[in-house]
C-alpha cells in the first residue's frame, strides 16, 4: 500500500518527510493567535458557575435572588431553570454502549444531587466575569451532605456508600479480558511473581483552559459555538441532542486551541449550558474556565490499583500474566470505559505472552469524571508490564535488557496478533515494528555498556546513579474515519478543510505538506481549516494519536483526486493527451515545455462554471475533492526509552541526568514536529513519574488546586533529551505513517521508575507506585535502616 | 478568578497610608503583589480597602550605616539580588535571594512584603532571623522597632498591627572574614523551600568557631534558630566538626506536619542540609574573603 | 468613604500612549486584552505561576495577572505585539520570534508570548546567556507542549543573532 506514496509522483517535489517550518507560527509568535478568549462578539456576556463545595450532597434548596440583584447580572440559571431550556437534563453518553448502566452521565446543571466538589449547580450570566463571580458568591445553596466515597478500592467494598444515589452500585462496569489458558500456564510455571502496583496520572492541564462562546444569529436562528475542544463534530452532535436543535442549524468552530491532552476530548456540561443560555437570552454568552475550575471540574486520569502476577520459565520466558485492575472512574462516566479497557488490553505491550487474563472493576468515586489524558491508559499498562519485567529480571538474576529481548515480538513475526480486541471489537494486530533494533539503539545511545562502571564509581563517592529502561507499544490511528476536503479556488489558493483538529501538534503544517507535495505547490499556498463543522459534514477530531494517519491519509487521497481531475481538465482545455501533461509549481504543463499549459487557478475557474457554458467533458463542477478516509486497522507505533537518574539519599529527591528516546512512528511527515511531540510527551511523563499528584482528603475534598501545590515540570528539571527515530512504514495506510502524539509519554513513567529502582538497588527499595516522591523514598530508606 | 470589589488607595506618603489604615477596617496593604494578588484573585482575601504603597517615596533603597545594612521595605528583591553592597556585607542574603521565586516575581516582589507575609517556607524571613534583623515599623503612634524574633509570631502571622506599615529592615553585617551558606531543598527551582538552612560562622585564629548562627526555614511555624546547637558548637574546631548536637536539636523540633510533608521528613532533611551547609560556610570563613 | 471604583490611567504600551478609565480591580492582563485589544498576552492560571501573562513593565518582566491596571498608570508596558518591527507595512520578526519559528520552539503557542517577553528581558540584560541561564529564566513559565528543549535552543540562536555572531 505504500507503493502509491506521494513521493513517487511529481517531479522531485518532496515535502513530506522534511522539517518544514510551521505555517501556524508567524501568527502565534506575534500574539495574533485566536484562542477562545481572544474572540469577542458584540454584545457578549460572560458567565461563571456556582459549584458544589461538597463531594456528595443533596441540594435541599437554592436561592438565586440576591445574585440576580447585582448590577450587571443578566440572568441566573439554577438546575430547574436550565432543565427548561434542554431536551434532556443529563448529557448523553459519549461512546455507544449496550452494557453500561443508565444515569451515569453528568447533569448539565444538577438540581438534586451533587457528586463531586466542583460540580456545577448554577450559572450566572453577566456583563463581565468579575461581576459574574461576585454574583456566584451570593447564590445560597442549602446542601445536605451525604456519605462520601473517596477511594476506588473502598468503593468496591460491600457496605460502601454509593457515590451516586442514582446508581445501584459503585461498580460501573466489571469485565474480564482474557485469552489462552491462564490457569494451566500458572500451574505449570516454576516462577511466579506478584506485584501490587499503583499508578496515578493526574490532571491534563493544557495551559489554555476550557472555554466556549455561543451565539444565536438573530436573523437565521442558527447557533454558532466556538469551543476550545478536541472534537467539533461531536460537540455539534451533542448540542443538537441536548438542545433539541437540528444539527444543520448548528455550527461548531474550534479556534486556536492552547493544548488539549485529553481534557478537551469530551463534551462538557458547561458547553451545553452556555449554548442553552445564549439561546434563552438571545445574547452571545461566553465562559472561560479558570485554573481552579480546571482542577475541580475538568476530566482527570487518576488512580489505578493493579494486583498482578506473572509466570515464567527459568529462562524468564513469559508463560502468562493475570490480575485485577481497580480503576477510579470518578463520579460520572461521560464517555465510556475506554480508558480502563485500553489499559487492561495493552499490558502485554511488545512481548509474547501466551496466556493473559485481567479482571477490571471500574468504580465510581466522588471525584471528577475520568477519561483519557495523553497516553490513554497505555502509560499505566506500560508501567505494569515493565515493573513486572524488572521484577522477573531481578528474581532470576537475568540482565533486565536480556530478559526483555527474550520476550520481545521479533520483527519476523509481524504482523502479530495480540489476541485481544480493542474496545471497538477490532482484533489487535501489530502491523509492523522492529523492537530489538530500537532497543539496541537506545542502549547504545545511553551507553548501557559503560553504565555499571559509572554506577560503581558513583557509589564509591556516595552518589546513587540509576539507569532505567522501558518499552512501549501504542496502537495509533483511532478510526472509524477522518474527513478532508481539498479545494483549489479560482484565486489559486489551495484550501484544505478537515474534521481533524489541532491543539498544538502542527496539524495544519503536516496536512499542508501532504497536500502541497501532491499538487506540486508550496506549503505557503495551502490554507488549512480544521475543526469547523461548516466545511465538512463529518469529522472526528484530535485524540488517540490519530491525525497524521487519518487526516494525513484523507488529505493525500483528496489531493490525489484533485490532481487527477486537474490533469483531466487540462487535457480538455489544452487538447493535449493527459500522458503528455504534468503538474508542477501550480501549473499543468506540457512535458518538456516549462511555463506552458494552465494554472490550477485557471482550471478552478473553468470548473466553477459559467451560465450556459459546458464544463470540460466528463468532469463534475469544482476543482475539489472530498475524502472520508476510513480506517479500522491500527498502526502500532513503538518506543524504547532509557534514562539515567541520580537519587539524593539525603532528601529522597530524584534528578534525571540524561534521557534517550528511540521512536518508531512509521514514516514521519515532519521530523521536526515529530521530535517536538516526543519532547513534550517525555516531559509529561516526567511530570507523572515524579511530580504530579491530584490530592484529595478522606472526604474527597481536593487539596491541590493551584499550580503551587500541583507541580508541573519546568525547564530546570528537564535533562537533555535525545530522540532517535526509526521509520518502519505502516502497511495499513497510504502514507505509511503511525501516530506519535502520545508515544513520548507512554514508556516514560516506567523508564523513570526503573531508573530510580536501579539507583536504590543497594537498599533493596522497589518502586511500585507513582508519583515517586522524595518523602516516599526517604521513608523507605529510613525503614530499611531501622 | 477575579478580585472581589474594593476601594483602591494609592497614597504618596507613609503618613497618608497610615491615615487610610487607621480610618478603614478590613484594609490590606498592597506591596509587590506576588503574595496578595493571588489571594485576591482566588478571593481568599476580600479587603474592603486596598492600600497600594508602591507610590510612596523613601521606602526603597539599600544603605550602609556602620555595621548595619538597612533595606527599605519596598526594595524589590531584584535590587537586592544585584546589589554589590548586599553581596559584600550580607552575602547570605545575596545567596538566598536567588532561591526566591523566579526572575519575574523578584522583579516586583519586595523584601518587606515577604517579611510581613511570613510564609514559613519563605527564604527572606529565614535570612532575617539568621542575621538577627530588626524591623522598623511606622504606626499611628510613630516609629517603633522589633527584633525579627519578636516580629515572627506564627505561621503567616507577624506582630504588625493592621494600622501599621513595615518601613525597613536592618541587618547586622558579620565581620569581613565570616562564612555563610544558604541551602534549600525544593522540588523545582523557585518553589518555596520544603526545608532551608541558613548558616553564618566566624572562626578565631585557631580555626575554632567563635560565632555561629544556624537557622531553619520551612520546618517550624516560623524561622527557627537552633540556639542550643549554636552554643554547643561554638568553640569547636571547624575542621571535621561533630554535628551530633545539631542532630539532637533537629530531632527534637516541633516541626510542622501536613498531608504532603510530614514532620519527621522536615526534621530529617533539615539535619541533612545542615551537614552540607555548615562545611561550606566554614570553608568560606577559612578562605576569609568576601565573594567576588 | 470614597465611592470611587474606577480611575483614569495613562500609560505607554508598545510605544503608544493611551488613556483609559478602568475599574480599580481590573487586572493589567485583562486591561491589555479587553481595553486595548492586545490579546497576545494570555491568562493561564491567574495566580502567578504559569507565566503566560508575562509582559515587561518599566523594563522588567512582570506577571500581568498579579498587577492591577491602575498600578500601571504612568508606566511603560511592552507586550508580544511590540516585538516584531513594522516598517512601511513590512513586518520583520524579532530574532527571538524568528529563532522560535526555525527551531520549532512552540506548539500550541498559548504560553509563548509570555516566554518571549521573559527572554527579551534576559537577552537585553545578558547578551551571552548560558543554557542554564536560559533554563532559569524559563523556570518561571509552564509549558505543557514543548518540553522546553527547543525553546532553549531557539534562545541560544537568537542570542547569537543579536550579538551579530550570525546573520
Amino acid at each position: 500500500m505504500t507503493g502509491s506514496s506521494p513521493s513517487d509522483r511529481s517531479a522531485a517535489h518532496r515535502l513530506v518527510g522534511t522539517k518544514a517550518r510551521r505555517i501556524e507560527d508567524p501568527s502565534l509568535l506575534q500574539g495574533k493567535g485566536r484562542f477562545l478568549d481572544d474572540i469577542s462578539v458584540p454584545g457578549e456576556l460572560h458567565s461563571a458557575f456556582v459549584r458544589s463545595p461538597h463531594a456528595h450532597a443533596m441540594i435541599k434548596s437554592i436561592d438565586v435572588g440576591p445574585a440576580r440583584e447585582i448590577p450587571g447580572v443578566v440572568a441566573v440559571f439554577d438546575g430547574a431553570a436550565m432543565r427548561n431550556e434542554l431536551a434532556m437534563p443529563r448529557m448523553p453518553l459519549g461512546f455507544p454502549s449496550t452494557t453500561l448502566p443508565t444515569n451515569i452521565t453528568p447533569w448539565v446543571l444538577s438540581d438534586r444531587e451533587v457528586c463531586f466538589v466542583g460540580e456545577a449547580v448554577a450559572m450566572i450570566v453577566a456583563d463581565s466575569r468579575y461581576v459574574a463571580e461576585d454574583a456566584a458568591a451570593l447564590v445560597a445553596v442549602d446542601y445536605e451532605p451525604l456519605d462520601v466515597v473517596a477511594d476506588c478500592k473502598e468503593a468496591m467494598q460491600s457496605g460502601a456508600p454509593l457515590a451516586s444515589t442514582a446508581t445501584k452500585t459503585n461498580v460501573v462496569e466489571n469485565f474480564t479480558l482474557a485469552y489462552g489458558d491462564v490457569a494451566a500456564e500458572f500451574a505449570r510455571s516454576q516462577h511466579v511473581y506478584r506485584e501490587n502496583l499503583f499508578v496515578h496520572r493526574g490532571v491534563a492541564h493544557p495551559i489554555e483552559g476550557r472555554g466556549v462562546l455561543a451565539r444565536i444569529d438573530e436573523g437565521s436562528g442558527e447557533l454558532t459555538v466556538w469551543s476550545s475542544t478536541q472534537m467539533s463534530h461531536e460537540l455539534r452532535h451533542m448540542l443538537g441532542n441536548t438542545l433539541g436543535m437540528d444539527v444543520n442549524r448548528i455550527r461548531v468552530i474550534a479556534p486556536d486551541v492552547g493544548g488539549g491532552f485529553g481534557a478537551k476530548f469530551v463534551v462538557y456540561p458547561e458547553e451545553i449550558a452556555v449554548a442553552a443560555a445564549a439561546r434563552s437570552l438571545r445574547r452571545p454568552v461566553k465562559w472561560v474556565e479558570d485554573r481552579i475550575e480546571h482542577f475541580t471540574s475538568a476530566i482527570q486520569d487518576r488512580d489505578q490499583d493493579w494486583d498482578v502476577e506473572i509466570a515464567t520459565d527459568e529462562a524468564g520466558k513469559i508463560n502468562a500474566i493475570r490480575g485485577r485492575l481497580v480503576h477510579d472512574q470518578g463520579a460520572y462516566t461521560p464517555q465510556g470505559t475506554n480508558l480502563p479497557y485500553n489499559a487492561a488490553s495493552s499490558v502485554t505491550g511488545p512481548y509474547i505472552v501466551p496466556a493473559y487474563q485481567m479482571e477490571v472493576f471500574v468504580c465510581q468515586t466522588n471525584k471528577p469524571a475520568v477519561i483519557p489524558v495523553r497516553g490513554a491508559g497505555y502509560p499505566q499498562s506500560a508501567f505494569v508490564m515493565e515493573r513486572l519485567m524488572d521484577r522477573v529480571a531481578r528474581e532470576l538474576g537475568i540482565d533486565r535488557v536480556e530478559l526483555r529481548n527474550r520476550n520481545l515480538i521479533p520483527k519476523e513475526k509481524m504482523p502479530y496478533d495480540k489476541r485481544l480486541k480493542n474496545r471497538a471489537g477490532v482484533s489487535s494486530i501489530i502491523d509492523s515494528g522492529d523492537y530489538l533494533a530500537c532497543s539496541n539503539a537506545a542502549l547504545a545511545a545511553i551507553d548501557y555498556a559503560g553504565f555499571v562502571a559509572r554506577q560503581q564509581q558513583a557509589r564509591a563517592d556516595g552518589r546513587y546513579l540509576g539507569l532505567g529502561f522501558a518499552h512501549a507499544v501504542k496502537p495509533t490511528g483511532r478510526g472509524p474515519f477522518e474527513s478532508a476536503l481539498v479545494r483549489v479556488t479560482p484565486a489559486g489558493r489551495i484550501s484544505v478543510f478537515t474534521g481533524a483538529l489541532a491543539m498544538g501538534q502542527g496539524l495544519a503544517t503536516a496536512l499542508a505538506q501532504v497536500c502541497a507535495e501532491q499538487l506540486g505547490v508550496a506549503i505557503e499556498d495551502v490554507d488549512v481549516t480544521a475543526g469547523d463543522t461548516r466545511f465538512v459534514s463529518f469529522g472526528m477530531g484530535g485524540f488517540a494519536s490519530r491525525q497524521a494517519i487519518l487526516a494525513g491519509s484523507a488529505v493525500q487521497i483528496a489531493a490525489r483526486d484533485v490532481q487527477a481531475k486537474a490533469l483531466k481538465a487540462a487535457e480538455s482545455m489544452l487538447e493535449v493527451p493527459e500522458h503528455d501533461l504534468s503538474l508542477r509549481n501550480g501549473r499543468v504543463e506540457v512535458v518538456g515545455a516549462p511555463g506552458s499549459g494552465v494554472t490550477l487557478a485557471e482550471i478552478a475557474l473553468k470548473l466553477k462554471g459559467a451560465p450556459g457554458y459546458a464544463l470540460p467533458r466528463g468532469l463534475t463542477p469544482g476543482l475539489e475533492a472530498t475524502a472520508m478516509y476510513q480506517y479500522d486497522a491500527q498502526a502500532f507505533a513503538n518506543a524504547t526509552h532509557a534514562c539515567e537518574v541520580e537519587v539524593d539519599i539525603g532528601t529522597g529527591d530524584t534528578r534525571i541526568l540524561r534521557y534517550v528516546a528511540v521512536h518508531d512512528s512509521g514514516r514521519l511527515i515532519n521530523p521536526m514536529i515529530a521530535e517536538g511531540q516526543v519532547h513534550g510527551g517525555i516531559v509529561h511523563g516526567i511530570g507523572n513519574a515524579l511530580f504530579e499528584k491530584m490530592r484529595y482528603d478522606e472526604i474527597a475534598q481536593p487539596l491541590t488546586t493551584t499550580f503551587a501545590d500541583y507541580l508541573l515540570p519546568t525547564a530546570p528539571e528537564i535533562p537533555d533529551m535525545q530522540v532517535i527515530f526509526f521509520e518502519t512504514p505502516s502497511p495499513t495506510n497510504p502514507i505509511g505513517v503511525k501516530g506519535i502524539g502520545e508515544t513520548g509519554t507512554i514508556p516514560a513513567i516506567a523508564c523513570i521508575a526503573s531508573a530510580v529502582e536501579n539507583a536504590l538497588e543497594p537498599f533493596g527499595i522497589r518502586i511500585t507506585e507513582t508519583p515517586i516522591t522524595p518523602i516516599a523514598i526517604l521513608e523507605r530508606l529510613e525503614r530499611g535502616s531501622a | 478568578m477575579k478580585p472581589p470589589p474594593f476601594e483602591y488607595h494609592a497614597p504618596f506618603t507613609v503618613v497618608e497610608a497610615l491615615r487610610i489604615l487607621e480610618t478603614h477596617s478590613n484594609a490590606r496593604v498592597l506591596a509587590g503583589g506576588q503574595s496578595l494578588m493571588p489571594m485576591l484573585n482566588m478571593r481568599i482575601a476580600s479587603p474592603d480597602h486596598l492600600v497600594d504603597i508602591n507610590r510612596i517615596a523613601g521606602l526603597t533603597g539599600i544603605r550602609e550605616e556602620g555595621a548595619w545594612v538597612t533595606i527599605g521595605s519596598m526594595t524589590r528583591q531584584r535590587e537586592i539580588e544585584f546589589s554589590p553592597l548586599v553581596r559584600a556585607r550580607l552575602p547570605l542574603l545575596a545567596e538566598a535571594i536567588t532561591w526566591v521565586g523566579h526572575r519575574q516575581t523578584r522583579n516586583r516582589g519586595t523584601v518587606g512584603g515577604s517579611l510581613c507575609h511570613l510564609d514559613p517556607s519563605a527564604e527572606q524571613p529565614t535570612v532575617a532571623m539568621a542575621l538577627d534583623a530588626v524591623v522598623e515599623i511606622a504606626g499611628p503612634r510613630g516609629q517603633r522597632e522589633m527584633s525579627m524574633r519578636d516580629f515572627a509570631v506564627d505561621v503567616m502571622t507577624s506582630a504588625l498591627a493592621p494600622t501599621e506599615i513595615l518601613t525597613a529592615v536592618r541587618m547586622n553585617a558579620w565581620s569581613a572574614r565570616h562564612g555563610w551558606a544558604f541551602l534549600e531543598f525544593a522540588r523545582r527551582h523557585g518553589d518555596f523551600a520544603i526545608v532551608s538552612v541558613a548558616v553564618l560562622v566566624e572562626l578565631d585564629g585557631q580555626q575554632r568557631i567563635s560565632r555561629l548562627s544556624l537557622t531553619l526555614g520551612g520546618v517550624c511555624r516560623t524561622p527557627f534558630r537552633l540556639r542550643a546547637s549554636e552554643q554547643a558548637l561554638t568553640g569547636m574546631q571547624g575542621d571535621g566538626i561533630d554535628l551530633a548536637p545539631a542532630r539532637r536539636e533537629c530531632d527534637g523540633l516541633d516541626a510542622m506536619s501536613d498531608p504532603q510533608v510530614p514532620a519527621w521528613y522536615r526534621r530529617r532533611v533539615a539535619f541533612t542540609l545542615l551537614t552540607r551547609a555548615i562545611p561550606v560556610a566554614i570553608e568560606r570563613a577559612r578562605r576569609g574573603r568576601n565573594p567576588r | 468613604m470614597s465611592t470611587e471604583s474606577a480611575r483614569e490611567i495613562t500609560l505607554t504600551v508598545n510605544g503608544t500612549r493611551c488613556t483609559r478609565t478602568v475599574p480599580v480591580r481590573k487586572l493589567l492582563a485583562d486591561f491589555l486584552r479587553e481595553d486595548l485589544r492586545l490579546t497576545g498576552t494570555h491568562l493561564g492560571c491567574e495566580h502567578g505561576v504559569c507565566g503566560a501573562c508575562t509582559v515587561i513593565v518599566d523594563g522588567v518582566s512582570a506577571r500581568s495577572c498579579l498587577m492591577l491596571a491602575v498600578q500601571a498608570d504612568g508606566s511603560c508596558v511592552e507586550t508580544v505585539e511590540g516585538l516584531a518591527a513594522t516598517d512601511e507595512g513590512k513586518t520583520t520578526l524579532h530574532p527571538l520570534q524568528q529563532a522560535f519559528w526555525d527551531r520549532h520552539g512552540l506548539q500550541c503557542g498559548f504560553c509563548t508570548p509570555g516566554i518571549l517577553m521573559s527572554l527579551q528581558e534576559l537577552l537585553r540584560n545578558s547578551p551571552s546567556p548560558s543554557e542554564e541561564d536560559v533554563r532559569l529564566t524559563l523556570s518561571g513559565h509552564l509549558c505543557r507542549c514543548t518540553g522546553y528543549q527547543n525553546i532553549v535552543a531557539a534562545t541560544m540562536d537568537a542570542a547569537a543573532t543579536l550579538r551579530g555572531d550570525r546573520g
